[in-house]
C-alpha cells in the first residue's frame, strides 16, 4: 500500500457545482453553485439538514450521476465539467454506503481483495495476501472466511472501509456509514477510522448527521445550507491529531459543538418548516 | 452445571437421563421424534377410521371407504417384488427429471434475459404472460397432437409446469439485486461481464433455487395427471409402462383400491425426495446462506 505517498494525493476541487432534479416536471435544485476545496489528506466532514443535497454532491464526485453545471477536479484532473457532465466511475474514488454494500456471497477476505483483482492490478494471490495483511493490521484477523451475513454490522463497516482502501483511492467517499450503529459501536468505528487514516493518509469526504462525529473526526466541518445545498460555513477544527475519545469532554470540543450546532439548527429549521423529508438533526 | 447447559439448548430429552439413553440415536433429535409421533398418530387414526365398520358397526364417512393402512401395507408388500411397480417409479422419475432439467436450462437464461434487457422484456413478456395462466393439463391434448411421441408430449407438459415458476422467480430475483452493489463493483473496476458473473448471477441464485424447489413439486403434480390422461405404456398389462400416475389410474380401473393408496404414497415419497435433493444442492451452491 502506498501508505504515506497518499498524503500528497486527493485534492478535491468542487467549483460552482449545480445539480437539478426534474421528477414529474417539477424542477428541484439540489446543489446550487457549490464550491469547496478539499485538501489532500484531509478529513472533511459535511453536515447539513436531511435531504439538502449532500448525497447528490457525493454521487457527482463518484460519477453515479452527472452535474448540470460547474466542475469537479481531482488532483488537477477534471472529473466532470463543461463538455463532460458526468465523471467516469473509478477506483480512485470509492464510496462506502449508509447500509453497506459488501457482496453477501463473498467472504470478508474475498470482498476486500475484489478491487485489485478486477482492475488486474494484482494477481489473485497477491491480492489475498495484501487483504489478509490489511485485516491483520486492522485487528480483524480470524474473520477472513466469514460471510458478511455472519458478522456484526460494526465489523461489516470496517471490512467495507478496508475493501475501499484496497483500491488505493485518492479520496474515500463516506455517506453516513455509521448511521445505523449504536453509540458504543460508533465510537469504536471512529477510533478505528482515525487509526486507519493516520496510517494511510487518504483524503476522506464524510457526510454525516452526527455533530459529535463530525467534530471528533474532521479536520474541517462544512455546514451545508438547507436545499439547495451550498457551504454555509466552514469550521476549522483546531483540536490536534491524533485524537482519542478524551477530546469529547474538552472545553474546545464543547465550544466548537455549540458554535456549529447554532449554525446547523438554523438550516435544519428552514428545511423543517419547508416540510422536507426527514427534517431533524441528530 | 455443565451438563445442564449442554442438555437444554440442544433440546435433549426431557425424559430424564435413563430414558434418554435407551432411545436410538436419531430419536434424540426432537424434530425427528415429533415427525415419528405425528406419522404414527395419523396411521392409528387412519386404521381405526378405515376399519370402523368392524368395531363400530357403522362405517364412518370418508375414512370408512378408504382401504386401511394394513391393507395398503399388504398390497405394497406384494408390489415390492413386482418389476412393473419399479418401472413406474423409474418412468415417472425420468420424465420429471427431463422436463425439470429442460425448464431450468431454458427458464433461467430466459428469466435473466427478461430482467436485463428492456427491449427483450417488451417483446417476450406479454406472450409469456398470455400463456402462463393456461394450466399445463390444458396443454395435454394439444401436446399429444403436436409432439411425435407420447413420451415427448408428457415431458413437454412437465416442462411447462416448471418453466413459468422458474422464470418468474429469476425475474423477480434479478430485480431485487441492490443497485448499490452494482455501483460498488463498477467503482472497483469490474467489467460488464464480471458484474454479470460475480454479481447478478450469485445475486439471483437464491431466487433460482427457490423457483426450482417450488417447480419440482409442480412437476410431480403434472406428471401424474399427464400420465393418467395419456394412458399406459405399450404393455397395457398391470402396472407396466405407465409411470406412477398411470399406476394409480390403472388400479382404480382394475378395482384394486389399496394399490391406489400405494401409488399416492409413492408419489408423496418421490416428490419429497426430489425437493430434498434440490434443497441440498441449493445449499451447496450458496455457502453464504449457511448461518440462516
Amino acid at each position: 500500500m502506498s501508505a504515506t505517498a497518499g498524503a500528497a494525493r486527493g485534492a478535491l476541487k468542487i467549483n460552482d457545482a449545480v445539480k437539478l432534479y426534474e421528477p414529474s416536471g417539477a424542477r428541484v435544485l439540489a446543489v446550487d453553485h457549490c464550491s469547496l476545496d478539499i485538501r489532500p489528506g484531509e478529513i472533511c466532514m459535511i453536515v447539513g439538514p436531511s435531504g439538502c443535497g449532500k448525497t447528490s454532491l457525493l454521487n457527482a464526485i463518484a460519477g453515479f450521476h452527472g452535474l448540470d453545471g460547474g466542475s469537479i477536479h481531482l488532483d488537477g484532473r477534471m472529473l466532470c465539467g463543461p463538455g463532460h457532465p458526468q465523471a467516469d466511475v473509478g477506483p480512485d474514488r470509492i464510496v462506502v454506503f449508509q447500509n453497506g454494500a459488501l457482496f453477501p456471497w463473498k467472504t470478508t477476505l474475498e470482498n476486500i481483495a475484489f478491487g485489485p483483482i478486477m482492475q488486474r492490478r494484482m494477481t489473485k494471490r497477491t491480492a489475498y495476501e495484501t487483504a489478509r495483511r490489511m485485516m491483520a493490521d486492522a485487528g480483524l484477523s480470524g474473520h477472513e472466511y466469514e460471510y458478511p451475513g455472519e458478522i456484526s454490522s460494526g465489523l461489516r463497516r470496517r471490512v467495507e472501509i478496508l475493501r475501499a482502501l484496497m483500491n488505493d483511492p485518492s479520496v474515500l467517499l463516506l455517506d453516513e456509514p455509521y448511521r445505523a450503529l449504536d453509540a458504543l459501536t460508533k465510537s469504536v468505528m471512529h477510533e478505528a477510522l482515525l487509526e486507519t487514516h493516520y496510517r494511510t493518509g487518504t483524503t476522506i469526504f464524510f457526510i454525516t448527521h452526527d455533530l459529535e462525529e463530525a467534530i471528533f473526526l474532521g479536520h474541517r466541518v462544512v455546514v451545508m445550507t438547507a436545499r439547495p445545498c451550498r457551504p454555509k460555513q466552514v469550521v476549522e477544527i483546531d483540536i490536534p491529531h491524533p485524537r482519542d475519545y478524551g477530546v469529547l469532554t474538552s472545553r474546545r470540543f464543547r465550544e466548537l459543538a455549540a458554535e456549529i450546532s447554532a449554525v446547523l439548527e438554523e438550516e435544519a429549521l428552514k428545511s423543517f418548516t419547508r416540510g422536507e423529508k426527514e427534517g431533524g438533526v441528530q | 452445571m455443565t451438563a445442564d447447559i449442554a442438555a437444554t439448548p440442544t433440546g435433549a430429552p426431557a425424559l430424564g437421563e435413563a430414558g434418554a439413553r435407551k432411545l436410538p440415536g436419531f430419536l434424540n433429535n426432537p424434530s425427528v421424534r415429533r415427525a415419528c409421533i405425528a406419522i404414527a398418530a395419523a396411521l392409528i387414526f387412519w386404521q381405526l377410521g378405515a376399519t370402523s365398520h368392524d368395531w363400530l358397526g357403522i362405517g364412518l364417512p370418508v375414512v370408512g371407504h378408504v382401504p386401511s393402512p394394513i391393507a395398503v401395507l399388504k398390497a405394497w408388500h406384494g408390489l415390492i417384488g413386482d418389476p412393473g411397480y419399479w418401472e413406474s417409479w423409474y418412468l415417472s422419475f425420468t420424465r420429471v427429471a427431463l422436463g425439470f432439467a429442460a425448464a431450468t436450462a431454458i427458464g433461467v437464461p430466459f428469466g435473466l434475459l427478461l430482467a436485463m434487457s428492456r427491449y427483450f422484456r417488451g417483446l417476450a413478456f406479454p406472450v409469456f404472460e398470455l400463456l402462463r395462466p393456461i394450466p399445463p393439463l390444458a396443454w395435454v391434448p394439444a401436446s399429444i397432437i403436436f409432439w411425435p411421441t407420447q413420451e415427448m408430449s408428457i415431458d413437454f407438459v412437465i416442462f411447462l409446469g416448471a418453466f413459468y415458476t422458474i422464470v418468474l422467480n429469476v425475474l423477480g430475483g434479478a430485480r431485487e439485486i441492490d443497485p448499490r452493489l452494482v455501483q460498488a463493483a463498477r467503482s472497483m473496476g469490474a467489467s460488464r461481464w464480471n458484474i454479470f458473473r460475480r454479481l447478478i448471477l450469485p445475486g439471483v441464485l437464491p431466487s433460482i433455487c427457490v423457483g426450482m424447489e417450488v417447480a419440482v413439486g409442480i412437476t410431480w403434480e403434472v406428471v401424474v395427471a399427464a400420465e393418467m390422461i395419456s394412458g399406459g405404456g405399450s404393455g397395457g398389462n398391470t402396472a407396466s409402462g405407465g409411470g406412477l400416475g398411470f399406476f394409480i389410474w390403472n388400479s382404480y380401473i382394475g378395482g384394486s383400491y389399496p394399490d391406489i393408496i400405494v401409488g399416492m404414497i409413492s408419489i408423496g415419497i418421490a416428490g419429497y425426495l426430489s425437493s430434498t435433493l434440490v434443497r441440498a444442492t441449493a445449499k451447496r451452491l450458496m455457502p453464504w446462506t449457511r448461518g440462516r
